[in-house]
């Protein structure tokens, strides 16, 4: 399967080990390699694990985030979420063990511990999350050991998120180790058990710009209630809830998916995906999940609900398509979620995809981004800057969304570009998300400033 | 990564895990709005357990292969440094093309600030490429500006133009962090200090070293590895570290002092008597990397508002020594002082008495909103306004863009504060 790429894209500006990370469709009879370790050497997009591990857990409001290791860890995210709280802001410090030479060279533990016993006197928080970085997973600090004593003495949960940065250059072996932090949370003392509702968690959903706030009230209508979100303005109290729900709602499926499989495993809770990005999606998922409860009540109230709103979105959405129609876009985001969420809404505001990526897509993802794009998209894992250059401008791209790595990358090319990163503040989800996607998309290729970088009286002057 | 980036045709290089670098080039990103390349070593377990040599020679056939760069700035990171791989050792290894250069700087994130690493690869800059070819030195400065905007670094530069001598400054990122867009785009924009002019700093008769903290263990180097003697100087921020960085110019070459810099000079003497009574005697807390903190509470003073709280994450007892005679001399009293300290350790002291502004980065902004205290965006990061990297807050005209914000945000408080009668159309 590995070498069977039979016309492989244009090498001209990587080496030939990337070339099978990149395929077009309708080209390649091969599938693309990813999640593969990047290139050293690579300008690569992708963060480490200790990140994937931070974003996933980050919006835990009221748990203390520490992070064990020297203080550039913390202190480059710092806040790095754009999640919305309604109760406690906790989460948004970043505490750190600020590691010296001293303790690196003679171990940190003790340094944990102290940081431990102060935060647990100053805040009291219900939880500590303690994040390993990789000088910690190097030098061998026991952290596990560590957090169980201190969960003992204190009586609170202190849990070790194994994250060392070096474990792999892939954000998902971050997110499995959320996951991991976040299944200890949640799993009931010995004898006791959480009794079971009608409620549903929310998986991968982060609550960005309030959107988890945005779909509860869409269920609301509908007459559901949601359990506690995953993590998106959870607190550790309503995370210890979560056995308790009937089903489990996965979005963000990079980072949950692995999550739900083991809730159901655990708790017998079964798991649905749904996609909250792009009105179509949005009535799809609320359709899904009202068969899945199978109440003709709630049936009848989610079909009143996406009549009314697709009446409110639909002729705002036509009148931005009008504008929008056959520009051509590109995407390079995190995960494979979130690129088929923006393929499918650039789709229905009349634009055609050139170009899309992932930093962290599975195999079965790119398949399915693959079924979903015209033919002739370049499909990409683990983009370097020269190739998103390349390809931005071979297809002529009018506009990109990514996330702060590729904004300034598309905007010094002259392209326009729309914001989809983890620390975005304003939400895209649902209805009203959908309309103001379209208007940022729209307020990006259709700015009047790609005028005047098109004409230029002194380049024309000359020639 | 920064003072890497200041170098034409350089692809700084983090050797290490992937996050360190993605972080970097985020928050450089951020602050300037701009691309920030650099590459690095993508560490595994692997090269966790048997070392990094191997990631880094790759690295840097790769790098050449594919980006092409005129020079690589390989810097370490936590892992790389705890495992102790030896770069020196490892560069020389290395298969590096004709004419291309390699260098390195040690900068562990669990030893000093930011402002250490940025040092430390203006030290590594120094000895790498700066070197002297025996005969008398030329009549031209070498410049170190210390971690500053491109928009103070074309500055810093202009004045020393504009006095007629030839410099060479670096790192120099003017034109780089902060490129224009022209209709075709570069991975390696048209600025930058050129090699050619770094190795020809061993030959300059002198070297402005601008920042204690930045630029001075570079400077020395210099001295010591190519008689170029270093001039230890603050970066100009206010009237006063501006007159010392023009008078050093004067006396090093013996030129006159221009009359356009003295224009300058006067209109913002104008500027200050014109508007003194906006801000004279108003509580500041000045919060920020010692090279700037340092002359900027000196402007201050000049300006007569009083520094209350004056912080620095970055250790060095210099820096507390050096505010303290600044206030003492000035005969301020009861402010506080403090070097490695933090937002913590800041906010404390303002619910303890409070002040009237606060001057600093982005992420004073939490204090700002909690205590209801304008602030003045100066410094890096600043992730939450754009322009200011190319607008200097150095040399006379950065003293008036400072005049402007601070008692901008100061008038605009009292605007939105007082009651319809004091609300004034001239103030």
């Amino acid at each position: 399967m590995e070498n069977e790429c039979s016309v492989p894209a244009e090498p001209a500006a990587c080496l030939d080990e990337r070339q099978l990370s990149i395929m077009t469709t309708g080209k390649n009879k091969s599938r693309i390699h990813c999640a593969d370790d990047s290139l050293a050497g690579a300008v690569s997009q992708r963060a480490c694990v200790y990140s994937g591990a931070r974003v996933v857990l980050n919006p835990v409001t009221d748990a203390v985030h520490l992070v064990h290791g020297p203080i550039g860890c913390a202190a480059y995210t710092w806040d790095i979420r754009g999640s919305l709280s309604s109760g406690s802001e906790m989460f948004r410090q970043s505490f750190s063990t600020d590691l010296k030479e001293r303790d690196v060279v003679f171990g940190g533990e003790k340094k944990l511990v102290a940081c431990i016993d102060e935060i647990v006197e100053k805040y009291h928080p219900p939880a500590i999350f303690v994040y390993a970085t990789c000088v910690v997973g190097l030098i061998g600090d026991d952290i596990v050991a560590v957090c169980k004593e201190a969960s003992q003495r204190h009586g609170i949960d202190v849990i070790p998120v194994e994250s060392s940065g070096f474990l792999s250059g892939n954000k998902i072996v971050g997110y499995r180790a959320a996951g991991e932090a976040l299944l200890k949370l949640i799993r009931p003392k010995e004898g006791d058990t959480v009794e079971k509702t009608r409620k549903l968690n929310f998986l991968g959903e982060y609550n960005l710009g309030g959107e988890k706030w945005l779909v509860e009230r869409y269920l609301a209508e509908i007459g559901i209630e949601i359990n506690v979100a995953f993590t998106g303005d959870s607190t550790v109290a309503a995370l210890k809830r979560a056995p308790g729900a009937c089903l489990n709602l996965v979005q963000c499926s990079g980072s949950m998916h692995w999550v739900a499989m083991n809730l159901e495993q655990e708790y017998g809770t079964p798991y649905i995906d749904v996609n909250f990005f792009g009105a179509e999606n949005t009535a799809e998922s609320l359709r899904r999940i009202a068969r899945f409860y199978g109440d003709e009540e709630i049936v009848r109230r989610t079909e009143a609900l996406i009549e009314r709103e697709t009446k409110r979105v639909r002729p705002v959405i036509e009148r931005y398509r009008e504008k929008l129609k056959g520009k051509r876009a590109a995407i390079y985001v995190g995960g494979a979620f979130k690129a088929l969420a923006i393929i499918r809404q650039l789709q229905e505001l009349g634009m055609d995809v050139m170009f899309t990526g992932t930093q962290t897509g599975k195999p079965e993802d790119y398949e399915q981004i693959g079924t979903i794009v015209s033919e002739g998209t370049v499909v990409i894992d683990d983009a370097n800057p020269a190739e998103i250059e390349r390809f931005l401008l071979e297809k002529e791209v009018d506009m990109m969304a990514g996330g702060v790595k590729e904004r300034f990358l598309a905007h010094k090319l002259g392209i326009g570009f729309v914001d989809h990163n983890h620390d975005r503040k304003d939400g895209l989800a649902g209805f009203d998300g959908a309309i103001r996607f379209a208007r940022e998309v729209y307020a990006t290729t259709c700015s009047p400033v790609w005028e005047r970088v098109k004409k230029n009286p002194f380049e024309e002057a000359q020639g | 990564m920064y003072a890497a980036l200041g170098i034409h045709g350089c692809l700084p290089h983090s050797h290490g895990s992937q996050g360190c670098c993605s972080y970097h080039r985020m928050a450089l990103s951020r602050h300037f709005h701009e691309p920030a390349m650099a590459s690095t070593s993508s560490f595994t377990e692997g090269a966790s357990v048997f070392g990094g040599a191997a990631n880094l020679k790759t690295s840097i056939k790769n790098v050449f292969a594919i980006y092409n760069p005129e020079i690589i700035a390989v810097h370490t990171t936590c892992l790389s440094e705890t495992i102790g791989d030896d770069i020196p050792t490892i560069i020389k290894q290395s298969e590096i093309p004709e004419g291309r250069y390699v260098i390195h700087a040690n900068t562990p994130s669990y030893y000093g600030s930011h402002i250490t690493g940025f040092s430390n690869m203006c030290r590594g800059i120094v000895s790498y490429l700066a070197e002297s070819n025996g005969n008398p030195k030329k009549e031209q400065a070498n410049i170190f500006p210390g971690f500053l905007n491109p928009g103070d670094m074309r500055e810093i530069k202009r004045i020393v133009t504009e006095m007629g001598v030839p410099s060479i400054m670096y790192p120099d990122t003017t034109n780089v962090m902060d490129s224009p867009l022209l209709s075709t785009y570069e991975m390696y924009p048209r600025g930058g200090a050129r090699i050619e002019d770094i190795k020809d700093s061993g030959n300059s008769k002198m070297t402005l070293s601008l920042g204690a903290w930045s630029s001075d263990e570079a400077a020395a180097i210099l001295q010591s590895k190519c008689g170029v003697p270093g001039v230890p100087l603050k970066i100009p921020i206010g009237i006063k570290a501006t007159d010392d960085l023009i008078m050093a110019v004067k006396d090093g070459f013996g030129v006159d002092v221009p009359e356009s810099l003295n224009v300058e000079r006067g209109q913002v003497i104008d500027t200050l008597i014109d508007t003194h009574f906006q801000y004279e005697g108003k509580k500041v807390a000045v919060f920020g990397d010692p090279d700037i903190a340092i002359p900027l509470t000196e402007f201050l003073i000049t300006m007569g508002m009083v520094p209350k709280y004056v912080l620095t994450g970055t250790p060095g007892n210099k820096f507390e020594k050096t505010i303290n005679e600044m206030l003492e001399d000035a005969g301020i009293e009861g402010s506080r002082v403090k070097a490695e300290g933090d937002l913590f350790d800041l906010h404390q002291w303002i619910k303890e008495e409070s002040v009237d502004l606060l001057i600093g980065n982005t992420h004073g902004k939490y204090i700002a909103r909690a205590e209801d205290i304008p602030l003045v965006r100066v410094g890096f990061p600043v992730f939450d306004r754009a322009v200011h990297p190319l607008m200097p807050i150095t040399g006379y005209r950065g003293c008036l863009r400072l005049i402007e914000m601070i008692s901008n945000a100061l008038l605009e408080r009292r605007d939105r504060d007082c009651t319809d009668e004091d609300y004034e159309l001239i103030l």
